[in-house]
C-alpha cells in the first residue's frame, strides 16, 4: 500500500493540492489546469491509461449516427432531381451535379435563396449580436454592482429562463399584430434580443473572471465605468461572450417557429422557413418538386454555422464548461 | 459606500479601499448596465405574457362580439379532447425519448472522459456537430431518409422484400420524430455532461484509486454524483423541449399528412388555432396552460434534484 502511495504523492503536481485548498478564482484557468493534468495520465501510480478498443468502438457508433444524415445530405446534393429518385441514397450516383445544383439553388425564382440568406444574416447579426451585447453588459452589471432592485432582476431572470421561447411566440405574435409589427424584420429581431440564459452565464462567469480589485484600480486611475467595461472587462469575458454569441447565433439561425408565424411575405423569410416552403411545393395541386434544390439549399444553410462552431471551438468549449458547472 | 460594503453578496468589496475616488459611483450605476436588458426583457417577455393572459379571458363571438368571459376558455380547454390527446402524446414522448437521449449522452460523455479513447477531440466535436444543424434542416434530411421516394427505408424495404420499416405509420411516427430530436440534441447534452466531468477534482480520483476502486466503481461513486446538477439542467431543458415540440412534427407533417394532424402536439394546436382558425383567445389559453404546466414540472424536477443533492 505504501509503495502505491509514495509515487502517488510524487506524480501529482503541487497544483492539485493548492487547487483543493484555495478557492478557484478563474474557471478557465481551473479547467485547463485540470485537463492538462488528466491528459498527463490520470492514474496516480504513473501508469499510462490503457486505451480501450471497446469504448472507441462505442464512440464510433455515435459518430456514424451523427454523420450519416450529413453524409446523406452531401451525397444527394450532388445529384440531379432525376437521379435523386433513381439512385441509392447513401452513395453517389448519376452525374456529378453539385455545382449546377448550387447555381440553380441561388438563382431559382430570381435568387430568392440569396434574399433568404441575407434576411437570415440580418436577423443573426442584429438579433443574436444585440442579444449578446445586452446579456454581456447586464451580466457584468449584475456581477460587479450593487443596486436597488438587483434581487428583483435576479428573480425575473431565473423565471425567464424557465419560460420556453416557443410558448412566447404565439403571445408575441398576438401583441405584434396589434401594433402592426408582424411581417416586418422587427418581428423577428425584437424577440431574438432577449437571452436570459446568456445573461445568467455571463453573470456567473464575470464573478470569477474579473477581479474586483482590477476594477477598483482602474477607478482609482480615473477611468469611467463604461471605459472600464469596454477596455478591461470585455477582454476577460471573451470566452463567455463567444459562448453566448455562438448559442445566440445558432438559436437565431435555426429559428423556425417565430418567423413562421410572424411573416407572411416570402421576401422576409429566413432560410429555414424558405426551405420548408420549397419542400412543401412538391405536394398539393400543381406540385413542382424541386427536391434537389431543397437538399442543396439545406447543405448551404448548415455550412456557415458548422464552420463557425469548428473555428471557435477553443472559446465556446471553455465557456460552456464554466457555465454548466455553475448552473 | 458603507451600505455597499455591508452587503454580504459582494464579498470582495470588503477589501475595497475606502480612500477617495475620483469618480464616485452612485447607487444606481449598476442600472446603466442592467437597464437596457431589463427594458427588452419586460417588453418581449412580460408584456406578451400579460397580453396573452388578458386575451385568454375574452371570447370573440359571432353574436355579441368580443366578450369578457372570465375563465370560460380555460374550462373549455380542460374538456378539449384534441388538446389532451396532444398533451398525452408529448408526455409519452417525454417519458421515452428523454431518458434514451440523456442515457446515450451519458454513455458518450463517460467514454470521452475515460481517457481510454483514440482521438477524444475528434469524437467530441463530431458527435456535437448535429446540434449546429437547424431543426428544420434536420427534420428535412431525416424526412428524406424516412421517405419512400429517394430515402433509405424504401431501399431497405426493397432489399428485405417486405415493408418492414414504416416511419410514417401511426405506430412509428412518434419514434421517427424522437429519433430526429435525439440526433439533434445528443451531442449537446453529451458536451454538458463532459464539461462537468472535466472539472471533478483530480484528488477524488486519486483517493478512489488508493481505496482500490475500479473504473466502474469510480463511475458510480464519483462521476455520476458529480453529474447530478448538469443532469437536472439537461432534464429541465429536455422537458421544455418535449412539451414545446413543434418544428419536427410540423415539418414531417408534409410527408405524413394523414398521421400527423393539426393538433398532434399542443404547440401545433395553438398554431393552427391562431392561423387556420383565427381563434386567438383560445390559442393564447393553450399557450398559457402549456407554459404553466412546463414551468411547474421543471420546477418540481429542480427542487427534487437539488434536494437529493443535499441528502
Amino acid at each position: 500500500m505504501s509503495t502505491l502511495q509514495q509515487p502517488a504523492a510524487g506524480a501529482t503536481t503541487p497544483a492539485t493540492v493548492t487547487e483543493a485548498t484555495t478557492t478557484q478564482r478563474d474557471p478557465r484557468d481551473r479547467s485547463t489546469r485540470a485537463s492538462r493534468q488528466r491528459r498527463a495520465g490520470k492514474p496516480v501510480d504513473g501508469r499510462k491509461v490503457k486505451r480501450s478498443g471497446l469504448l472507441t468502438a462505442v464512440m464510433v457508433v455515435f459518430v456514424v449516427y451523427s454523420f450519416a444524415p450529413l453524409f446523406y445530405l452531401l451525397v444527394n446534393s450532388t445529384k440531379t432531381q432525376a437521379s435523386l429518385l433513381s439512385t441509392f441514397g447513401l452513395w453517389f450516383g448519376g452525374d456529378f451535379n453539385l455545382w449546377q445544383n448550387i447555381v440553380d439553388t441561388v438563382t431559382y425564382n430570381d435568387g430568392i435563396f440569396m434574399q433568404w440568406l441575407g434576411n437570415t444574416l440580418l436577423y443573426v447579426v442584429v438579433g443574436a449580436g444585440g442579444a449578446t451585447l445586452l446579456a454581456t453588459v447586464a451580466g457584468y452589471g449584475m456581477a460587479k454592482f450593487q443596486f436597488p432592485g438587483r434581487r428583483a432582476v435576479f428573480a425575473v431572470v431565473l423565471g425567464a429562463i424557465a419560460v420556453p421561447g416557443t410558448a412566447l411566440a404565439v403571445p408575441t405574435f398576438l401583441l405584434f399584430s396589434q401594433v402592426g409589427l408582424t411581417n416586418t424584420p422587427w418581428s423577428i429581431i425584437l424577440p431574438s434580443l432577449i437571452s436570459p440564459f446568456g445573461m445568467y452565464l455571463i453573470w456567473t462567469y464575470a464573478i470569477d473572471a474579473i477581479p474586483t480589485e482590477l476594477i477598483e484600480a482602474a477607478r482609482m486611475d480615473g477611468a469611467g465605468e463604461f471605459r472600464i467595461f469596454f477596455t478591461i472587462a470585455l477582454k476577460l469575458l471573451t470566452p463567455g461572450v463567444v459562448t453566448v454569441l455562438l448559442f445566440a447565433v445558432v438559436a437565431t439561425w435555426n429559428n423556425y417557429f417565430l418567423p413562421l408565424i410572424m411573416l407572411s411575405d416570402p421576401k422576409w423569410y429566413p432560410l429555414t422557413v424558405g426551405l420548408n416552403q420549397w419542400n412543401a411545393q412538391a405536394t398539393g395541386s400543381g406540385a413542382q418538386p424541386i427536391y434537389n434544390l431543397v437538399v442543396t439549399g439545406s447543405l448551404l444553410t448548415i455550412i456557415p454555422i458548422v464552420v463557425a462552431f469548428l473555428f471557435l471551438q477553443r472559446f465556446w468549449q471553455s465557456g460552456l464548461a464554466a457555465g454548466s458547472v455553475k448552473a | 459606500m458603507s451600505t455597499l460594503a455591508a452587503r454580504p453578496a459582494e464579498a470582495a468589496s470588503a477589501s475595497r479601499p475606502t480612500a477617495r475616488r475620483p469618480k464616485p459611483r452612485g447607487r444606481y450605476t449598476g442600472w446603466l448596465f442592467v437597464g437596457p436588458f431589463v427594458v427588452v426583457l419586460v417588453a418581449m417577455l412580460i408584456i406578451p405574457i400579460g397580453y396573452a393572459l388578458w386575451l385568454s379571458l375574452f371570447r370573440d363571438q359571432l353574436i355579441g362580439g368580443n366578450q369578457f368571459v372570465w375563465f370560460a376558455n380555460y374550462a373549455k380547454l380542460f374538456q378539449d379532447a384534441a388538446f389532451w390527446q396532444g398533451f398525452g402524446r408529448v408526455g409519452l414522448f417525454l417519458l421515452v425519448q428523454v431518458p434514451i437521449m440523456l442515457g446515450l449522452a451519458l454513455v458518450a460523455a463517460l467514454s470521452l472522459d475515460s481517457a481510454r479513447l483514440w482521438g477524444t477531440g475528434f469524437f467530441r466535436i463530431a458527435v456535437f456537430l448535429p446540434y449546429a444543424v437547424p431543426g428544420v434542416v434536420a427534420a428535412l434530411i431525416w424526412g428524406f431518409i424516412y421517405g419512400n421516394q429517394f430515402g433509405l427505408t424504401g431501399a431497405a424495404n426493397d432489399l428485405l422484400g417486405i415493408d418492414l420499416l414504416q416511419p410514417f405509420s401511426p405506430t412509428w411516427v412518434l419514434t421517427s420524430i424522437g429519433n430526429v430530436v435525439t440526433w439533434e440534441f445528443l451531442g449537446y447534452n453529451m458536451l454538458i455532461f463532459y464539461a462537468a466531468l472535466r472539472v471533478v477534482p483530480t484528488e477524488l480520483y486519486e483517493a478512489a484509486e488508493l481505496d482500490g476502486a475500479g473504473p466502474m466503481r469510480t463511475v458510480f461513486s464519483i462521476k455520476l454524483p458529480a453529474l447530478r446538477g448538469p443532469m437536472v439542467i439537461a432534464t429541465i431543458f429536455s422537458i421544455i423541449g418535449s412539451f414545446q415540440l413543434f418544428n419536427e412534427p410540423n415539418l414531417l407533417k408534409t410527408l405524413a399528412p394523414n398521421v400527423i394532424g393539426s393538433s398532434f402536439t399542443p404547440n401545433m394546436y395553438a398554431y393552427s388555432l391562431s392561423f387556420s382558425g383565427q381563434q386567438f383567445n383560445y390559442s393564447a389559453t393553450v399557450a398559457i396552460v402549456m407554459g404553466v404546466i412546463t414551468a411547474v414540472i421543471a420546477y418540481v424536477v429542480q427542487v427534487r434534484g437539488t434536494r437529493q443533492e443535499n441528502r
